[in-house]
């Protein structure tokens, strides 16, 4: 008995500060993007300023106030930036496993050398990556090197924009796409017979797409058309991204390939199955669970990326703005908490979004077990 | 043909993961004033050294700032994550499994969510700007990934050893110290490198949480590197001497380092 108390006292620091850190650091966090802290330079600064409730205030402000036109513009480049930045490392990892996984000569060799970012900081990722994508230089004048011209691209001081749409367009948009996503889960329900869950998915993924198409477009955020799209000066922090994360994606994917049992793929030779079939029928779905751990991963790193841009780009270009840019820029240079503290949140509300189904599902897997 | 294509992936990928490192220490190596943008792939000539000295001047008080920090913070989150883990695999209590869990989330948020009530913490105790704070800072949230990788090994270990342990009479500790830390050795070797790499590699907390004095190195490469004015024989000598100590760890310790990787896949 004695021993059980110990041991409890032995965990009560861990717990006491997980709570305080975490628990009570996010609820304060809260609190602080429901005031105004920040909007009177004065009490900003103050020592202990007094913070007045204002509600939604920040948020709304942030999705649909004046000033704040360069946080839609860092919530759009987070969206391209973490499908981008996904597919990539998802694709060349997968690439990189299937190559290594037909054993070539030097294979360790290879592993070591495609693994080896991911032992680096993405500040010195962003650092060296900023050299080599200098407008007149790195990896513009490459092709020189083989007698071919030069490349012009600026890489990380273009100010172009692709896939550029109306930020009022955005409830449309969100709509379609979790309507969508909602109609392909109700499918899947239904592909599994559990009738409960394909009734709501559909019912609620059909409400959704009812609205987008009749009242969407009618529901504007701003009085007048403000345009956003993926910013290309972020392709070269996309590029430095996948080239420090995919080694990682390789390292998953060969583990999950090396995992298939022999039998299997004997079986599939067997019943004729071309190379190109038993990777699309039989291995591609073994790995789709991995695949999927690789992209809460990923898309963990890609909604907090702070570091890489900071050194690729600085605080203050526009271009290359993500969320965790600017909340910092408007916290802690700005002074502004109560709005950094909001898109806080807004971050934690992305993540826990992806990332609570993904554990209540691990959880369950390991009661089943 | 299979075996040509192969291969000459292979060698394209290696190009790609192997250019930049080609192409920082060729910069680092030159002279400032030969270093111009169309003859940035010219192999130096002659090699001049002199960059690695000044960087080395430059930055010894933040790498030495980072060492005390990522050593320190490292064997205190082996500490408490050896105990913590200890308690959760061996000693178990009703709801203990609940605040496990509870504990786990904190690996899973995005540190911008705690960002502004943790820098008001921090100042308020009075450890702001100080290497002590942000020591706190990194042992605090380690406690989930850390407490994670030992509980999952210690599961490992047979709970007849700690019975017959109990039975010749020894308690909590002893257990502790007789029994379960002597088979140890793995999971504190992944616990090491894992967080010596999280914590030499971090970036957000430093900026945030440390005066010029008591920065670490990340801090003080993005700063320079960010700069206009200087040469980048600087900022890359920089970022070789701030890269060197985890790609050696990487290097000699690659097995567990994946390891690391794995486990901490698990988390996000």
């Amino acid at each position: 008995m004695r021993d059980r108390i110990t041991a409890f006292l032995v965990l009560l620091p861990s717990l006491v500060a997980v709570g305080i850190f975490v628990y009570g650091f996010i609820g304060q966090n809260l609190w602080v993007s429901l005031t105004d802290w920040g909007k009177n330079p004065a009490q900003a600064l103050a020592l202990r300023p007094e913070l007045r409730f204002v509600g939604l205030e920040n948020y709304r402000e942030l999705f649909s106030g004046l000033v704040d036109v360069r946080f839609r513009q860092s919530a759009v480049n987070l969206i391209f930036f973490t499908l981008f930045f996904m597919a990539g490392s998802l694709g060349l990892g997968l690439l990189l496993a299937m190559a290594l996984d037909r054993g070539p000569k030097g294979e360790s060799f290879f592993r070591t050398v495609f693994l080896f970012p991911m032992a680096l900081s993405f500040v010195v990722t962003g650092t060296i990556w900023r050299w080599l994508l200098q407008p007149q230089g790195g990896v513009n004048v490459l092709p020189t090197l083989l007698g071919l011209p030069p490349l012009s691209f600026p890489w990380l001081t273009t100010r172009e924009k692709a896939f550029v749409f109306d930020w009022n367009d955005l409830p449309f948009f969100t709509a379609i796409v979790v309507g969508l996503i909602l109609l392909y889960l109700g499918w899947q329900a239904h592909r599994e017979g559990e009738k409960r869950r394909r009734l709501w998915s559909l019912l609620s993924g059909g409400v959704l797409l009812l609205w987008a198409f009749t009242l969407g477009r009618n529901t504007p955020l701003l009085p007048y058309p403000e345009p956003h799209g993926f910013s290309l000066a972020l392709v070269g922090v996309i590029l430095a991204a996948v080239w420090q994360m995919s080694g990682y994606t390789m390292a998953l994917y060969l583990a999950g390939l090396r995992g298939i049992p022999v039998e299997v793929l004997e079986a599939a030779k067997v019943d004729g199955a071309s190379e190109w079939q038993t990777y699309r029928h039989v291995i591609f779905p073994l790995l789709a669970p991995i695949t999927l751990s690789a992209m809460i991963v990923l898309g963990h790193i890609a909604l907090k990326i702070f570091d890489l841009i900071f050194a690729m780009a600085g605080l203050d270009y526009a271009p290359t703005d993500v969320p965790a840019i600017y909340m910092y820029l408007l916290a802690f240079r700005g002074n502004q908490f109560a709005k950094g503290a909001a898109i806080g949140i807004l971050l934690l509300l992305l993540v826990a979004v992806v990332v609570i189904p993904y554990l209540a599902s691990q959880l369950r897997k390991e009661v089943r077990r | 043909m299979g075996r040509v294509f192969l291969y000459g992936f292979l060698f394209l990928a290696t190009l790609f993961f192997l250019l930049p490192v080609y192409l920082v220490i060729l910069t680092a190596l030159k002279e400032p004033a030969k270093i111009t943008l169309d003859t940035v792939w010219r192999w130096p000539e002659p090699i001049y050294w002199e960059s690695f000295r000044i960087a080395w001047e430059a930055f010894r008080p933040k790498f030495q700032n980072s060492v005390v920090l990522a050593l320190s913070a490292t064997a205190l989150s082996a500490l408490v994550g050896a105990l913590n883990g200890y308690v959760l695999a061996k000693w178990p209590f009703k709801g203990s499994n609940l605040l496990f869990a509870l504990m786990l989330f904190g690996m899973f948020i995005p540190y911008q969510s705690i960002l502004i009530p943790l820098f008001q913490f921090v100042k308020a105790i009075g450890l702001y700007g100080t290497l002590w704070g942000l020591i706190l800072v990194h042992v605090v949230y380690g406690i989930p990934i850390v407490t994670l990788i030992f509980k999952n090994y210690y599961s490992e270990i047979p709970d007849e050893l700690v019975e017959a342990a109990r039975i010749d009479g020894a308690g909590f500790f002893g257990i502790f110290r007789h029994v379960i830390l002597p088979l140890s050795a793995p999971a504190l070797v992944v616990v090491a490198i894992w967080q010596f790499t999280q914590i030499w590699n971090e970036f957000l907390f430093a900026v945030t949480l440390t005066r010029p004095e008591s920065q670490p190195i990340t801090v003080a490469l993005a700063q320079l590197a960010g700069g206009e004015a200087v040469k980048w024989n600087l900022p890359m000598a920089g970022a070789i001497l701030a890269a060197l100590p985890t790609l050696l760890v990487y290097i000699f310790l690659g097995r567990y380092f994946l390891r690391g990787l794995l486990a901490g896949s698990v988390k996000g």
